[in-house]
């Protein structure tokens, strides 16, 4: 997704999640983290008497949005223009990189600040400023701890929740020259503190991204935890902020839904320790510059898509990750994605396209266990598109696919099995020829390996042979 | 009652038990229970995995078998929610308006079992009796799809003479998922530690459910370590009699 990926094709899903499966430490990591806050939220939504309704709310709302995105759009630039701030329109990646860049360079600063942003990952900012020069600091605990051990965020909210206490005091002892550190909460949250106080006053320019943006007010909002966010939107004379199309919301009072499922969904918190809310520029008070890039990036190709627009839904709480048995077990990596869990799963091919192979491995990353709809603020049925998109896989597949994709077990087995169904005869004599055909693998009673693909079967199960009388057979029996 | 028995070609061919315990459940009851003979596979594997226009035409023929039938009822909540949730979707994607008609007539009247007997017939006890000690896996799709919520274990609390046993961390998915089991078998077979490892903790001799998909990644994994815990269907815990057995 980022600028010099678009070439380049990312790993499948089930080739990473092997490895990623048997990291211990990460199995640990998340199981623990997921279960924690898994049970933490069901608890704060238990709290709320009208909770579905507030569901439907957002869902409709959002779906509003989607339907009159053109208009909100042009709304909110004129509203931000008229406050003071200036908009950008970014088709591509590379298009707000350039954007984001340029502006950076103007004001002439080595290093800016961040507020955590997974927009700016999904375009790969913190690369583009890098090539000229410019170091992306990023102020997020999470964000600080995944920068400083070069590694990638694991899950949206909480970037570095594959990483236990330990591992960060290590990092932490190591890159932050903090030989002394305790292992507590409180110390590693210190060391961050003193390391990024600093940074916060001498920044000249800030970037954030947006959880919100009001149309009718050109108000841009990012709820957090730290505080750290607030920091580089107000300290910093600057601040640019880079903004999915789809995160416009009509009018202030839609905050009345969005604030209440965020939250909870999110942090299993009644109300975001912070809430910052910013309406251009203001004189004497706060960055006296402000830049909102207005990110395409693939989206206008998923609101194209009836089922898969409400994809575009998405308000980012990672209540799906949470509950995911998929992401519990695999962490976020697996994913090859900045967004991973079943949102990912659904967001990833849609924006980078069903040609590379591992997005178009991501719709299959799931058992359509539904625990991820159930628990979405904005009730984004992610199974329907989950299948709506293997759907369009397999057209792709059938329509453009090459010798080998056509050969294919799964898909040369479909077709047959499709044919065979049509047909009563046809289905009886197959349940003849499967009863006769398993005895080469039937052994002490049972299938305990079996050739090809539905090896991945028998490596952990055995599979009881068909009986020797089908129920139809049965019952034609009774009949007699 | 007339019920049409939905056997699912999954059951049909691979668990006929199942079917048999229907039948014999169903009928003691005082029901009339016919099988037509017509009926291949809902379309579910096809649909899922990809092949939806693979799926048409075996919808077309699920509302040709089941389309005049006073009741239709299945042993498998993934099946029941093929049709129910996703055959309208099905016949969406065609212009054929009687089909869309006659799914729109037929939805309504297919149901799982155990929704069946509790929702329905307003059943709690069929009067089984099943001394073992059970415990009870609440498949996602009978879950969160059809939304069977207590039916089933309503069901099994009052089967005589059953040590029924909570399942820990019960509404977590097996990791089954169709094709997603050898697709991503290591990712499932992470799952089914998981499920597994719950299940032997509870020193239930059977697990039940009401999905034989399910049951079949379960039981597979069970026999591969010798746990010498069965998996079972919960139509045959309620077909069993005290004089009758299964």
């Amino acid at each position: 997704m980022s600028g010099k990926s678009e070439k380049y094709h990312s790993p499948t899903f089930e080739e990473s999640a092997k490895a990623y499966l048997a990291n211990t430490q990460l199995r640990r990591n998340i199981g623990h983290a997921t279960h924690t806050i898994r049970d933490k939220r069901a608890k704060a939504v238990g709290e709320m008497p009208d909770w579905e309704a507030l569901r439907e709310a957002g869902n409709q709302l959002k779906t509003r949005v989607m339907r009159h995105l053109d208009d909100y759009l042009l709304k909110l630039e004129d509203a931000v223009q008229e406050a003071g701030g200036k908009v950008h329109w970014a088709r591509d990646a590379n298009e707000a990189n350039r954007i984001i860049v340029d502006l950076v360079k103007q004001q002439q600063v080595e290093e800016v600040v961040k507020v955590k942003s997974i927009t700016t990952d999904e375009i790969g900012l913190n690369d583009a400023l890098a090539d000229e020069g410019i170091q992306a600091l990023e102020t997020d605990l999470a964000e600080l701890i995944v920068q400083l051990a070069e590694d990638e965020p694991s899950h949206i909210l909480v970037p570095a929740i594959h990483k236990n206490r330990a591992e960060i005091r290590e990092l932490f002892r190591k890159k932050l020259d903090k030989d002394e550190l305790g292992d507590k909460p409180e110390d590693l949250a210190e060391a961050a503190r003193l390391y990024l106080r600093k940074k916060f006053l001498s920044a000249e320019v800030g970037i954030s991204g947006a959880n919100f943006a009001v149309a009718e007010t050109g108000t841009v909002s990012v709820v957090e935890s730290e505080g750290n966010g607030r920091m580089c939107t107000t300290l910093p004379k600057t601040l640019i902020t880079v903004m999915g199309l789809e995160k416009t919301i009509p009018t202030w009072q839609d905050f009345e839904v969005f604030m209440q499922l965020l939250p909870r969904s999110a942090t299993a918190e009644r109300m975001n320790p912070y809430n910052s809310f910013w309406t251009g520029v203001t004189e004497g008070d706060g960055p006296q510059e402000f830049h909102l890039v207005l990110l395409d990036n693939g989206r206008t190709n998923v609101l194209a898509d009836e089922v898969g627009r409400q994809t575009l839904n998405c308000i980012r709480c990672s209540a799906c990750l949470n509950v995911c048995p998929v992401y519990e077990r695999t962490g976020g990596h697996a994913y090859n994605s900045v967004y991973p869990g079943p949102i990912g799963a659904i967001l990833t091919p849609q924006l980078k396209g069903l040609d590379d192979e591992g997005a178009a491995s991501l719709p299959y990353a799931s058992t359509l266990c539904g625990a991820c709809y159930e628990v979405c603020p904005v009730k984004i049925d992610i199974p329907e598109v989950l299948v709506h998109l293997r759907g369009k896989i397999v057209d792709q597949k059938k329509r453009n696919g090459n010798l080998k994709q056509k050969m294919d077990e799964e898909h040369v087995g479909m077709k047959a099995m499709g044919s065979m169904f049509r047909s009563r005869s046809r289905y009886e004599r197959a349940q003849r020829w499967a009863r006769t055909g398993q005895k080469l693998f039937v052994k002490d009673g049972k299938i305990s390996k079996l050739p090809g693909e539905l090896s991945g079967w028998t490596a952990m199960r055995d599979l009881k042979p068909i009986p020797n009388q089908t129920f139809r057979e049965w019952w034609r029996t009774r009949d007699e | 009652m007339q019920i049409s028995l939905f056997i699912t070609c999954f059951n049909d061919t691979l668990f006929p038990d199942t079917g048999r315990a229907m039948v014999k459940l169903l009928e003691r009851l005082g029901h009339e229970v016919d099988f037509p003979f017509e009926q291949t596979c809902c379309g579910q594997m096809h649909y899922n995995t990809g092949y939806q226009e693979e799926a048409i035409p075996l919808v077309k023929r699920f509302v040709d078998v089941f389309g005049e039938a006073e009741a239709v009822v299945a042993p498998s909540a993934s099946c029941v929610g093929m049709v129910k949730e996703f055959y309208p979707k099905v016949a969406a994607l065609t212009d054929d308006e009687e089909l869309k008609k006659g799914v729109e007539q037929m939805v309504p009247k297919v149901f799982e079992l155990s929704q069946f007997l509790v929702d329905e017939l307003g059943l709690q006890d069929v009067g089984a009796y099943y001394p073992h000690r059970v415990t009870y896996h609440p498949t996602c799709h009978s879950l969160r799809m059809i939304e069977v919520g207590d039916a089933p274990l309503i069901l099994l609390r009052n089967v005589k003479g059953i040590d029924l046993v909570e399942l820990p961390a019960a509404e977590e998915c097996c990791g089954f998922g169709g094709t997603f089991a050898v697709k991503n078998a290591d990712t499932s077979m992470a799952m089914l530690g998981d499920k597994i490892r719950h299940i032997k903790d509870t020193e239930a001799e059977v697990c039940a459910a009401v999905d034989n998909s399910c049951l079949m990644h379960i039981g597979g994994a069970l026999s591969r370590q010798r746990s010498g815990v069965e998996p079972i269907h919960l139509a045959e815990i309620l077909a069993s009699t005290e004089d009758g057995g299964n």
